[in-house]
Order: C-alpha cells, then structure tokens, then sequence
C-alpha cells in the first residue's frame, strides 16, 4: 500500500473501515460514517484530488443502508479512489459537500430527489431532476416500480427567482427553442441588453434512463447507453461496454481496443467540426457552415461506411465490436480522414480570415478559471479555463496508450478559445486516427464474454468529445445491472453556462450556449 | 470575401440528386430487417436478442404468433445475426414511412414442432399501405409537389418532447448542403403559429407532455403531426415508464410515422413528403371525398 494510504489510514483511521482494489484502477474506500467533509477536504487540500462525481445507491434490501459514493481522482494516479459512506434509512440525510464544492451542487441535489437523501446543510436544497409539481416520489429508491403511473400535473411547475430592481426584467425562453434543439428552460434577468443572471431549468427530457438500466439484460442496455446523448452514442455505448468488461475482469482484444479509438475520435470530430460550423453561424459566417456541415456529412457517411450507422450505433458491444473491418473500409477510413484534413484546414483559416467573426468571439462568454474549477467543469469547455483534464491521457482506456497527442488548455475562457480548443483537438485526433489506422486491425476484434457474476461494481470513465463521461455499475443476478449511474460532462458545465453569460448581452447568449453544446438528455437522462 | 468565393467555386455543388434519383448511400447502412416467414424455422432467437421487442413471439397450444413492429425497430441487425437459417436479413431499405401505425406491423401464425421450430407458416398479415400512391409520387421533383399540392411552401415546426438529440441531428442534418430541405420549398419556423407540420421526435416524455400540447394547440388548422424515429412512434427503447408516455400518438393523433434510430435524412425527406399528401387531404378535402 502506497504512502498515500497509510497517510489516510492514520488520518482516517477511526472511520475507515476498509480499504479495497477491486481492480488496479478503483480503489474503494469504505466509511464509518455519511460525513465526508473531514476526508473530502483532506483530500482537496493536501492532495488537491478533485471530486469527479457523487451519487447515491440503494442498499437497504442487501446491507440495510444506502450508500453514497464520492469518486476522486488526483493528478498524476490514474487510480480513481471511491468513497463509499453509509447513509442509515432511518436517519436519511448526510452533510452536504456543495458549499465549499459548488461543484456537486446539482449532484447532491439529484441524491435528494432520486433517493429521498437529505443532503443536510445545502445552499439551494430545491429540487432539480424532478420538477417541482411532481408528487412525493423517488424514482431510484428500489420500492419504486419503473412503470409507476403518476398523477398528472397540477399547478406551477417552477418558481424562478424574480427579477427585481427598475429596468430589470425578466425573459423566459423554452422549453421549446426556436431551433431544432433540445428543450429546457432558461429564465434571464436582463437589465436593457445585458444579462444580470440566468436561471437554468433541466430534465424536461427525464426519461427514466437510470432505472430502466436496472430493467435490462446488459447486451440489451447497450443499447440504451447508445441513446443517453445521441452525438456522444459511441462514447456512452463505450463507457458502458467497458464498465461491464471491468466487472466481468474480461480481456478486449487489441483489434477491438483500436477500432473503438478509431470510432471515438471520429465521433470528436464529428461534433467538433459542426460546433466550429456552428458558432460561425451564430455570428452570422453562414459560409463558414454550410463547409463545416458539409465536412460533418462527409465523416458521417464514413461512419456508416465503418459501422452500419450515422451515428456509430449498433458497433460496440461488451467484450469489444461487433463487425471487423475489410480492407476497402480501411481504405476508405485513411482517404476520408486524409480528405477531411486538408478540407478542416481550409475552414479554420476560412474563419480566421474574418477579422468581424474573431471579433464577436474574443472576450465573449469568459468563464474564468477559479470558476471553472470551483464549479468542477469538464472536457471542452473546462480545457478553455484552464482546466488540463483529458480522460484520455490521465486514465488511458482502449488503445489511448499507444498514441500520442496533446492536450489543448488555455486560460482565457471566451467563445473563441472553446473553439480553439476544438480546432486543436481536431488536429490532434486525425493524428491519432492516422496512427491508429496503421496499427494492429488483425486478429479477433470481440471476446466471448464469460458468466458474469453478481454484485460486482466497476467505474468506467470515456473523454466523449464533450468532456468526461462516468459510467458506474453494480452487476446483479441474471445478466442484469443492479444499478447504473450515468454522469455526462454536461451535468457540470451547465452551472459554468450560467456564470459565462451574466454581463453579456442576450443577443451573444445563442453563440455562447453554442460554444459550450451541453447535451440535455445527456443531462436530464 | 475573395477566399470565401474561391472555396465556394472550388467545392462545387455537392446536393444529393435524391429523391430525383435513389439514394447514393453505404452498402453498409442498415436499413429494414426483412423476413422470409416460409423459411424461418425459430422466431426466438431473434425475439430473445431483439433490444426493444421489436420482434415477439406469443406461443399457445402447439401454434405460434411472431409479431415484427418496424415502428420499434431500432435497426441494430441482431435479429439477422441470430437468425441461423438466415431467414432474417437486413436490407437497405429506409422508404418506410406510413401513414397508418398498423402498416408497420407485419404477423406470422406458424405451427409448431415438439422442439418448439416452426412446422408450418399458416398464415401473413401485412396491410397494403393505405398510401402506396403517395410514396410512389416521392420519387417525382419534390418541389413541384409542395407547390402543385399546397400551392404554396411548407412551415415545419419541430418539437424534441423527450429525444436523445439522435433524431435533432438528422433533421438538422436536412437543412446541410448536401440534403439541403429549402431546394424543395420546406422550411423549418420558429413558430408553431405558422407551421402547418409538427415534427416530434422522442418518447413523449412527463416533463414536456405540456409543452407539446400548447405547440401543438397553437398551430391553425389545418396541420399534420409527424412522429419521429422510433421513439416518436412507440416510445422505441424507453417505452413506457414513470417518466416516460411513450409514443407522440399517446398524446395527440399523429399523420405520419418515420421509423428509424434516428431516420437517415432521406427516410426522414421521404416521410415528410408523405405528410405532404395528408396535408393537401386537409386542405382540400373535396378533391379526395371522404
Ligand atoms: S434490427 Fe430491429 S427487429 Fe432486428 S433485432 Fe434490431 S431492433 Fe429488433
């Protein structure tokens, strides 16, 4: 056991009950006790670890408690720790972290309303995931059947914080957009044209997502990982197909392992070259994207090439891919990524042409960096504030070892420096697609999966191109999930959208959101 | 200026000629799973692999009833991979919306052999698509059809009440240079007070039940409601649940059914083409009696 557990043990000691590596990469901590503030802090301050997701469990029918799960990682260790304190059914509360980690605020939040946890001592104890006309319900709890039929609505479904001070007033948009977009609802408080605050109302797409994994034999789930977030469907099917291997302690064949990074990282640049396209057109370049959707069309029908599928679904599996590829398609892979290469360039120097373009992004929507930590955001948008996070570096998965990349951080946090980073990003994945191309695609590309034995848990952590997707699973009888947390990078930078805007004019609200493109059903699930 | 006019003259027009010709797609693409019910020895294979049940199978006494909804289909090819005696296969089709939510649906009545096999095929019901006519028209210039039959353009107004976003990005996917919709007079509005079509994607979920119906409300009649994708339509991998309603048609009536997960841009064009039709009967509904 490494210094840095003796140091927690004799710190610690009184309430750590167990230490335990189920795998190499997860270590569980098991507590005495439902209040973390001492060792969560410990571990902020002398290890400056950083809270990557809480989330809660049933457990009364087998241990008689629920538990709450706080994952940290440090830098440097690709070993993710997990906490894993007890919350007694009789006594449901715990002490909240949220004040001095905003970061968890939503999650904590999320904890109450699945659960019926009470997260004691929270700033904004409101509900978030249930919206506030809902009964007295908590859809995680193990009591509560999938198919429960409510009671319609009844009256107002949110009261926002109202607008005051003369001049002020309020502007409430959606749930349903102007656009072909996701719904919600965002409330502004506008002082003439800028923002003094915007008030973020999520989960109109709550669809159950969480329980019914709990409901599905897993070579079914796959399936709806696949459709959790519908750009990141590689990823989320990724994410899950590996957490369950991680529990079934089962090999993926290389083959496998470089195909799925191959895949990945044409879902990022998939998403990025249409989030370039987009944030052009939000300042009025439609030029600019009409080439960067023609250049997504393009990828995309590489991926039906490579998968069957636009959107990559129907590939992943657990225990690796379900198709190998022939040469043609390999063929087709480097002639596409080699066409695209030398197209990207043409669009990033197309947009850096345009002096007015640049201009409406410099300085737009800045989310500082003390913000972006405080607020624990991810991927894209956490690497333009400073942020240096990578999934894909710190905690390497499929084939991510054998290449090399950079990873793109800046510390200035407007509009343009989200792009930037996904200008780089692009630059660096067709690199690794070029290596990843020439290397190992011989051999098996999907292992027979053995029995996989119950009450078994796994973390599982993907770099979808949005930022770090956590899956976390608790394998039952039956080739069925006990549980299955899912956190998607946008459940944090939805508070960081909220704090980029305020002081910018509601007419940049639309690039700005554009330039963060959370996913909601990601978020809502 | 100069260097957007060069890349503009460089790249050429890339739109795709569908639905003028067929479809340059992927011979890799998966399109409809299509059965040999004479072959089929064992419908539960597939129905045991299927992930939404999209394939069911009911046996009683020594018979047996296999139920295929293309309305739930997610079009994964399991089915076909599971299928020993190669009975399923998976096709390119994507042409296949419908007006009716029963055309989706196809039964096999089989009896059966002591080991449970399939002895005999006794009987197939598929129903006619009720608007074969109308699917055959869309291989004509789209355009002259929404003008010939609304004598005007057409205004979509596109509600996501509970997608994934799978389904977003093909429709967004439609407006790209390659699809490109307004070629045909379609466009998509802001508002559901000029929108004559009501495009739902998604299971239709608890949370946006409400803002549906007010979208819906607000639209002047006459209008079309369009169900998206296999969600739209039966509530695809989601189904029913505490949070979930399901299919858009367990909330309003729905004119047009667009299969898929998510409808590839030209299944999605082919439906709202269809749709069209179902229009013109609306708006002029003496030319089609009753
Ligand atoms: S292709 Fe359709 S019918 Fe066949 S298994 Fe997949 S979802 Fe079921």
């Amino acid at each position: 056991m490494s210094a840095f557990f003796e140091a927690l043990q004799q710190k610690f000691g009184a309430q750590i009950q167990s230490i335990s590596a189920e795998r190499e990469e997860e270590i569980y901590v098991l507590f005495g006790d439902p209040d973390i503030r001492a060792l969560a802090e410990y571990l902020r301050s002398a290890v400056e670890a950083r809270l990557v997701t809480v989330f809660a469990e049933d457990r009364r029918s087998a241990e008689g408690v629920f538990f709450n799960y706080y994952v940290f990682e440090r830098k440097g260790d690709t070993r993710y720790l997990i906490v894993r304190a007890p919350v007694r059914a009789d006594h449901p509360e715990f002490p909240s972290l949220s004040a001095e980690l905003p970061a968890v605020n939503w999650q904590e939040r999320e904890i109450q309303d699945w659960f019926g946890l009470k997260a004691d001592g929270h700033p904004n104890p409101r509900r978030v995931a249930l919206h506030d006309n809902w009964p007295d319900v908590h859809p995680l709890c193990k009591d509560f059947p999938l198919e429960t039929v409510l009671p319609p609505f009844e009256g107002e479904r949110h009261i926002y914080r109202p607008a005051l001070g003369e001049g002020v007033f309020q502007v409430p948009v959606g749930p349903v957009h102007a656009g072909t977009i996701e719904p919600g609802h965002f409330n502004f408080a506008v002082a003439g044209e800028p923002i003094l605050y915007l008030q973020l109302r999520m989960f109109y797409t709550h669809k159950g997502t969480e329980k019914l994994f709990e409901k599905l034999p897993i070579p079914k789930a796959v399936f709806l990982a696949e459709s959790i977030s519908g750009d990141s469907s590689f990823s989320h099917g990724t994410a899950f197909c590996q957490a369950v291997e991680r529990a079934a302690q089962m090999e993926v064949p290389l083959r496998a392992l470089v195909m799925r990074t191959i895949l990945l990282e044409l879902e990022r640049i998939c998403n990025h070259v249409a989030d370039i396209g987009a944030i052009a057109t939000d300042v009025g370049f439609v030029v600019a994207n009409a080439h960067a959707s023609r250049l997504k069309e393009m990828l995309v029908s590489l991926n039906e090439q490579l998968t069957g599928n636009r959107l990559l679904r129907g590939m992943v599996c657990v225990g690796g891919v379900r198709r190998g590829w022939d040469i043609v398609q390999l063929a087709s892979l480097r002639a596409a990524v080699d066409a695209f290469a030398s197209e990207f360039q043409d669009l990033v120097a197309l947009i850096d042409s345009s002096e007015s373009t640049r201009d409406r992004l410099e300085q737009t929507g800045v989310l500082r960096p003390e913000k972006a930590k405080d607020l624990g955001v991810v991927g894209v948008a956490g690497r333009a504030s400073g942020m240096d996070l990578d999934v894909r570096r710190d905690h390497p998965y499929a084939a991510y070892g054998r290449y090399s990349f950079r990873v793109p951080v800046y510390q200035v946090g407007d509009v343009i420096h989200r792009m930037q980073v996904r200008v780089d990003e692009v630059n660096e994945s067709l690199g690794i697609l070029r290596s990843a191309a020439d290397d190992s695609l011989h051999g098996d590309f999907r292992a027979q999966v053995p029995p996989i034995p119950a009450d078994r848990c796994a973390l599982s952590a993907v770099e979808g191109w949005r930022g770090e997707i956590i899956h976390w699973i608790r394998t039952g009888p039956a080739n069925h999930l006990e549980r299955c947390k899912i956190k998607d990078p946008s459940l944090n930078n939805w508070p960081a959208l909220v704090e980029a805007v305020q002081g910018n004019i509601i007419a940049d609200f639309p690039v700005i959101n554009k330039s963060f493109n959370l996913s909601y059903s990601g978020t809502d699930r | 200026m100069f260097k957007i006019i060069q890349k503009t003259i460089a790249t050429g027009i890339v739109t795709t000629k569908y639905p003028g010709e067929p479809a340059q797609i992927s011979e890799r693409f998966r399109g409809r799973p299509s059965f040999d019910f004479e072959k089929w020895k064992d419908a539960r294979d597939a129905a045991e692999v299927c992930p939404t049940g999209a394939i069911f199978v009911c046996d009683e006494g020594d018979s047996r009833r296999v139920t295929v909804d293309y309305g739930l289909c997610v079009f994964c090819g399991l089915c076909a991979e599971a299928s020993a005696d190669q009975a399923v296969r998976i096709t390119q089709e994507f042409e296949l919306a419908s007006a009716d939510r029963r055309n989706l649906i196809l039964t096999a009545e089989y009896s059966l052999n002591t080991d449970r096999t399939h002895r005999e095929l006794r009987a197939v019901h598929r129903r006619l698509g009720d608007v074969e006519a109308d699917v055959e028209s869309v291989g004509q210039k789209a355009r002259e059809k929404i003008q010939k039959l609304l004598r005007r353009s057409l205004a979509i107004r596109e509600v996501d009440a509970g997608s994934c976003n799978g389904c977003e990005l093909e429709i967004v996917a439609l407006n790209n240079p390659v699809y490109d919709l307004e070629r045909f007079g379609i466009q998509f509005v802001a508002s559901p007070r000029h929108a004559d079509m009501l495009l739902v994607t998604g299971p239709v979920t608890r949370n946006m039940e409400l803002a549906l119906l007010k979208t819906y409300q607000a639209m002047p009649e006459p209008k079309v409601v369009v169900a998206v994708g296999a969600c739209g339509i039966s509530g695809g991998i989601f189904g029913k649940n505490y949070a979930s309603l399901g299919g858009v048609d367990n909330v309003m009536p729905v004119d047009v059914y667009i299969p898929g997960c998510p409808p590839r841009p030209q299944a999605l064009l082919h439906g709202i083409l269809l749709a069209v039709g179902r229009l013109r009967e609306k708006l002029f509904p003496e030319r089609h009696g009753s």
